[in-house]
Order: C-alpha cells, then structure tokens, then sequence
C-alpha cells in the first residue's frame, strides 16, 4: 500500500522539490528521507490524508533542516546569506493539481535542454522523470554503473554551473523546445524497439518508458499536434511489438505478422490520436505523418489490400518535410508495390549513389529484394551479401542469411 | 549569474566583406550594445585585434611558455566578447543569439563564477 503510494507520487513529488528546492540532488535526498519518514510513522500514526502533500512538507522540511546544519558548517557570508534566504523563501502552500503538472513539465524541459548533450538529455529524463534507478538507465545503454552515474553527476553539475532554468520555455521558443523533448522521447522508444547491437532485437522496458512518457507530455500539454503525432506512432509501433518477432527470435515482416497478437486497445488509441492530431490547425508534424503510415500499415483485415497509394503519397509528404536517406529508402519499398521493383530500384540506387548511406544494410537489403523480384538473381546475391557484411542485429543476419538462402540455385 | 560570450567568426571571410555590409555589422553592433546596456544586462564587452596578434602562455613544470597564436588551430577564432548579467541560461542564450556575429559565427556562452568572498 504505501509502496504503491510511493510508486505512484515518487516523480510528482521530486519535480515539485526541485522547483522548491532549486537543486536536483538536495530534492533527491529530501524526497529519500521523506519516504523514509513515512515508512516510520504512516503505521503508527495512520495515513496522512494528502499523501502527495505530507511527502512534499516533510522533504521540504528535512530540506531545511539540511540546510541549517550546513550553514553551521559554513564560515562564507555570502554562502549564509545564501542558504538561509533559500530557507526562508520555501512556502509550500499549493497541492493544486495543475501546480504539480507544472512542475512536472518544468522537470521534463529542464532534463531535455539543448545546453545538456543528447546522452545526457536521455539519462537524465529516464532518471528524474521515469524514475528509473541508475542501475536500470545504464543497462539501457549498455555502459556501466558508475559511467552512468559520472553522466548524471556531470549533467546535473551542468544544469547547476550554467543556471539551467526550471521552467517552462517561453512561448516564443516553445515549440522548439517541444521538438527537443520529443526528440528524447522518441530517442529512447527507438532505442527500446530496435536495441543498435546484440542478439535482442527489442527491449521492452524501454519502449514501456516512452510510451508513458509520451501519455504524460499528452497530459500536460494537451491537444499539441507534435506531442499527439508522437505519441500515436510509438502505440501503432508498439502494438505489433509481440508479432514483430517470432517465437524462435527471428524477424517476422509486417505481411506476416500474426494479427491476432496485436494490442487492439493500442492500435485504437494510436489511431484515435492521429486523427487529432491532424485535426489541429497549423503544419502537419513529421511524427504526425509518420503515424499515419503506420496506421494504413495496421488498419483493414487479413485479406484486405493495403492503401499503397496512399502510402507513397504520405512519405512523399515526409520527404518534403524531412529528407533523409531513411525514409527516401522506405518510399522506395512503398514504390515497388505501386508501380513495381524496377521503379524502385532506380530510386534505390540513386540514393546509394549519392553516396549518403553506403554502409546502410538496410539500403542494401532492399535492393537484393527489388533484384530478386525482377529475376536479376545473381546481383541480388551479391546486395544480401554487402548487407551481412555491415548488419550487426542477429535477427536481421538471419533473415538476410534465409533470403540467401532462397536463391540457393537459382 | 554573469555570462560570458564569446564572439567567434572566419576573420578571412570577415575580412572579404563588403564595405557596406561591414559599415551595416557595425551599426547592429552599436545597436545591440545599446540595447544590452539599456536592459542593464551589459557588463563589459570589446572587440579584439586579430588572432595573429594572440600569444598562449602554458606553464609547464614551473616554466611559462610562450607561443605565437591562439591555443589551437580552428575555423574560427574569438574576435570579440560582451559580459552580461543575466538570470538564466535561457536569458543569456537569448541575448547571445541577437549578437549579429551570431550569424556568421558562433558564441560560446561561459558562466562566470561570482567572485570570491
């Protein structure tokens, strides 16, 4: 019960200390020590009937206490002065919902700005805003303990040095800024969906994690069409998460996904989303676009011909949004199912020709498909063989390896 | 919290510029500086001879060094920096983006440590 409580009002109530705090680890503590507090006394005294407020007055109080003790310590004036001004400011007197929502978002720009490096954007939002531990975030990225905790130490001396706001980006920049935290979001899901190396293709945790965060940047800044266009295309992904790899851990394509094990509660609201979001007036966003991709991908039965047209047509529209050798490859595959492999591999080869992505497997991967379909069975070969040579996945060797395999003879 | 920012730009391509492009930089300069010390956000601010007049000290085991030029070789070099006061990162990341130099180069944004008591 009360670690449930704690669970559910850990990332609440340290977004809250730090605003009133002004320092991540003095919050960190404060929040530590809270809790600890409430183990103590919530059996003995029964339960405080603002949990979420009794946590934050008594954090805050040990805050102060803290601060007290060291100012006894202390022999710099300037520091004194300091310290008991930070004292004396902390009134805590909201326990307004939007208040906490506020700090919460306050968090979020804060461990997401542009003056932090990517990494760090990334270890410091699974940190202080999931809650993940140090242990988990440095797992995520395949580093050690203690480099984890030397990024964050690092990060957070940053934010303190340069004076990294604790707010909410004013207007003028506030879309930009939008774009970074997404960019974060989007950072973590993708290294959740399709971990960079190793034998695993997907780590589940990862994706849980920006999904949820992603809900709760909707929560908080609602009806954005960015936020909703993100958020909608992390569940249309993830929906297929369970089919997208076969019970022997091989890559199974979208055409052969068994459908029955799609999350239909996720794909309903991804759908749901993409329609709000294209509803909001001003530019379509790329994640926007994107998701609508992946809704044709999903939508109609079994048996049912997809919308490839349509499907074009909307990375036509990404293209011109966002031209990049990735989606210039995924409009190719589009292309080959509207108006057939040859097409599509002009586009593939002149994108290969201009030289941006030569060591793309995935480049070349497709081109053995478009080469088998066309019969050039000996060129195609040789594409899947350049593919291996920089595939590093072991699923996507695999499939590659049985694609090989298929042209055994031919 | 003082901000220093550090103004950097190709002197050669500043060099190649048209009088009357140069004579417009100028005047913005003029302008912004104004503004900044309006704002009572301005500190300090100069605009420095070229990097060819630059020497680098380094002491090395109790020896100083002295070397002709800047302390590493870049595309840019610091032509020039304000000191501002200002409340935030945001704040002085906002004031260095309307520095004109900004546009042709780039300004790293130091905090200050306040001085010692």
């Amino acid at each position: 019960m009360i670690e449930e409580i704690f669970r559910r009002e850990a990332g609440r109530v340290l977004a809250t200390l730090i605003r009133l705090l002004g320092d991540f680890d003095l919050a960190e503590e404060a929040r530590q020590e809270a809790f600890t507090a409430a183990l103590e006394q919530w059996p003995q005294h029964g339960m405080p009937d603002n949990a979420r407020a009794w946590l934050i007055n008594t954090g805050r109080n040990k805050a102060i206490d803290r601060i007290r003790r060291d100012i006894l310590f202390r022999t710099k004036i300037a520091d004194r002065e300091l310290a008991s001004a930070a004292a004396d400011e902390i009134v805590f007197d909201d326990v307004d919902e939007a208040v906490f929502g506020d700090d919460r978002l306050r968090l979020i720009f804060t461990c997401c700005h542009p003056a932090l490096n990517a990494e760090a954007q990334i270890a410091l939002t699974l940190r202080e805003v999931c809650g993940l531990s140090t242990q988990a975030v440095a797992r995520a990225f395949m580093v050690s303990e203690e480099t984890m905790a030397q990024r964050l130490v690092r990060a957070k001396k940053k934010i303190r040095d340069a004076a990294i706001p604790y707010e909410t980006p004013d207007a003028s920049v506030l879309d930009q800024r939008i774009e970074g935290v997404l960019g974060v979001v989007y950072g973590v899901f993708t290294e959740g969906y399709a971990a960079t190396a190793g034998p695993e293709l997907i780590d589940v945790e990862l994706c849980g994690e920006a999904i949820r965060l992603g809900r709760l940047i909707e929560t908080l800044l609602p009806n954005h069409a960015a936020v909703m266009g993100l958020l909608a295309l992390m569940l249309l992904h993830d929906a297929r998460r369970r089919s997208r790899v076969s019970d022997a851990g091989d890559v199974v394509l979208l055409d052969d996904q068994d459908r029955s094990r799609w999350d239909q509660s996720e794909i309903a609201a991804g759908l749901a989303l993409v329609e709000k979001s294209l509803r909001v007036p001003g530019n379509v966003s790329t994640y926007t676009v994107q998701a609508a991709i992946a809704a044709l991908h999903v939508k109609g039965g079994e048996n049912e011909p997809k919308d490839w047209p349509q499907i074009v047509g909307l990375y036509e529209v990404l293209l011109r949004l966002q031209p990049t050798p990735v989606i210039e490859l995924n409009h190719a595959v589009a292309v080959s199912m509207v108006d057939g492999a040859a097409r599509a591999l002009n586009l593939v080869d002149s994108l290969a020709a201009r030289g941006k992505v030569t060591q793309y497997h995935l480049l070349h991967a497709a081109r053995g498909r478009f080469l088998q379909q066309l019969g050039r069975f000996d060129e195609a070969r040789e594409a899947y063989q350049t593919a291996l040579k920089t595939a590093t996945l072991e699923p996507e060797r695999r499939l590659l390896a049985a694609r090989l395999a298929e042209l055994q003879g031919q | 919290m003082n901000y220093l920012l550090l103004i950097y730009s190709n002197e050669a391509q500043f060099g190649a510029l048209p009088e009357s492009e140069l004579k417009k930089m100028t005047d913005e300069y003029m302008d912004f500086t104004k503004s900044i010390v309006q704002a009572g956000q301005f500190k300090a601010g100069d605009r420095l001879k070229p990097v060819a007049s630059a020497s680098t000290v380094r002491v090395r085991n109790g020896k100083a060094a002295i070397t002709d030029g800047p302390f590493a070789e870049t595309r840019e070099q610091l032509g020039g920096y304000y000191l501002i006061e200002a409340k935030n990162l945001d704040e002085a990341t906002a004031i260095a983006a309307r520095i004109p130099g900004a546009r042709i180069g780039s300004i790293e944004v130091r905090p200050v440590w306040p001085p010692m008591t």
